[in-house]
């Protein structure tokens, strides 16, 4: 272990010893829990050709590829709204009049406070029982963006808030007005500041599409359990939920590397005041993305 | 305002239950991903490299995957390795692995905010191992965990409403039996939300007062 760590000094021969005896005693368990999860699959059956063989198959694939379609469709949609959202009541709650930021203040923490399945379930249940015909797309998508729009309003007004008050000072002094100050001063530093939380928000946004399965909208999941419950392959649960995640996983994955990249470039340029709000690796952020 | 009222009291039994069973899955969950979670932090701050990335691992893979589709695994799948599970702890094994990973998470980097120097200097004064721990390095992590663990904490009582979706009786799944009733359901949510708001506003309140008790100290 090269790095200095805080709980550990660097070990000795003795503490080598011991740790190296701990790596190997370590390795062993991880490797005998694989194995008996890999036993638990072979002896039930999961690695039988009948529980794949529909994956071969053009229109399984096709399904597949609908699903992902349609769980794309709700987070780019979502996202669109969340962020355009967010940018309104962000800056309703950063304004100087107090008509305009109590109420945005409520929404806001409002919805933050609210499960996004109840929200959900506001644009699902109450349309259908007045019968009125909304989508269940819509109904997905105005839960995501009420709760995340909420999240991301607080994102921008912490970003616009860590720009250090002296440049507003600044832009005050040499006599630009409120808009300006703003838009040429606060923007552009905060914005960057903020643009790894953003992407991590939108990579929880695009995990919350999948609640969309519990209203039945015909999203990745909901398509998964379709495939996974065909009788004729065995019940093949196994295998699709599998494949599903990895899915996920990757897309997410390819995110959140994403962010993390952004917040290593952005933590390098120089030219800003205000310090990079974390995409990950520090706790709150952690938080923020159950 | 009277049909608004009359829906809670008519269907009283119903709320109780559901916000019972809700508080139960919170409580349970909270500790398990407390222990699951704490158990996988030690593992990401070890000097050992195998659990390391073990603990990454674990880490990067549950914080990708929807907790929906965690619940979807353990309730379609898991039956089918020949392991059955009930309903009600499906739901709590489902929050417990999956907060877990954010619980790890907030653990790992609490303890990476206490600067190095302060367990050389504790080292330099002769303390053992465990009066590092306890002593120096606890104390001040503590301080920046608490309030990004309430966070998650309270995130994950939300989280507890798609249990709804897996024949869970819990607060989110009043709706769906509110539809056989022809209860208004804008009323119906609108106590869902009430109820959600009574008991998420004082852990809000509390993690805010902590926060702030505790800014000044560092």
């Amino acid at each position: 272990m090269s790095q200095a760590s805080v709980l550990y000094d660097l070990p000795g021969p003795k503490a080598r010893r011991r740790n190296a005896i701990l790596g190997v005693a370590s390795i062993a368990g991880i490797v005998a829990l694989l194995a008996y999860i890999g036993w638990k699959f072979y002896e039930t059956g999961q690695f039988e050709a009948r529980k794949w063989e529909q994956f071969e198959y053009a229109a399984v694939q096709r399904e597949l590829l609908a699903g992902l379609w349609a769980t794309l469709k709700a987070a780019g949609i979502a996202a669109v709204l969340a962020l355009l959202f967010g940018a309104v009541f962000a800056s309703a709650r950063l304004s100087d009049k107090w008509v305009l930021r109590a109420p945005a203040s409520f929404v806001v923490e409002l919805f933050r406070a609210i499960p996004l399945l109840i929200l959900i379930f506001f644009g699902y249940y109450v349309p259908l029982q007045y019968g009125w015909s909304i989508d269940k797309l819509w109904a997905l998508v105005i839960g995501l963006v009420l709760y995340n729009g909420s999240v991301l309003a607080e994102i921008f007004r912490a970003g616009i808030n860590a720009v250090p008050y002296g440049q507003t000072e600044g832009a005050y002094a040499i006599g630009l007005r409120k808009n300006q100050v703003l838009r040429l001063i606060l923007l552009p530093q905060a914005f960057r500041s903020m643009l790894p939380a953003i992407v991590s928000q939108l990579v929880v946004l695009l995990k919350d599409t999948a609640l969309g399965f519990i209203i039945t909208y015909p999203e990745l999941l909901f398509v998964g359990k379709q495939i996974g419950g065909r009788l004729a392959f065995g019940l093949p649960y196994v295998p699709t939920y599998l494949i599903v995640a990895a899915i996920y996983i990757a897309i997410c994955g390819l995110l959140s590397i994403f962010a993390w990249w952004l917040q290593k470039q952005l933590g390098r340029m120089p030219r800003t005041a205000a310090k990079v709000l974390p995409a990950q690796d520090a706790g709150e952020d952690a938080a923020r993305m159950v | 305002m009277g049909e608004f009222l009359r829906v809670l009291t008519d269907n009283w039994t119903l709320y109780r239950e559901g916000f019972t069973n809700t508080v139960q899955l919170f409580l349970i969950a909270a500790v398990g991903s407390l222990v699951l979670g704490t158990l996988l932090g030690a593992m990401r701050v070890s000097p050992v490299p195998a659990l390391r990335a073990f603990g990454a691992t674990y880490v990067n893979i549950v914080r990708n995957t929807p907790l929906t589709l965690v619940f979807a695994f353990l309730v379609f799948a898991v039956p089918k390795l020949d392991v059955n599970i009930d309903y009600f702890p499906s739901a709590c094994i489902a929050l417990t692995v999956y907060t877990a990973a954010f619980v790890c998470e907030v653990i790992r980097s609490g303890v990476n905010t206490v600067g190095t120097g302060q367990a050389e200097a504790a080292r330099a004064l002769g303390m053992s191992f465990a009066q590092v721990l306890t002593l120096i390095v606890l104390p001040q992590a503590l301080r920046a965990m608490v309030p990004p663990m309430m966070s998650v904490f309270i995130a994950m009582l939300k989280n507890t409403t798609i249990a709804a979706g897996f024949s869970v009786l819990e607060a989110g799944a009043i709706p769906a039996y509110m539809a056989e009733r022809g209860e208004p359901q804008f009323a119906v949510l609108l106590w869902i939300t009430i109820g959600f708001l009574i008991l998420i506003l004082p852990l809000v309140a509390l993690q805010r007062f902590l926060e702030r008790k505790w800014r000044v100290a560092r």
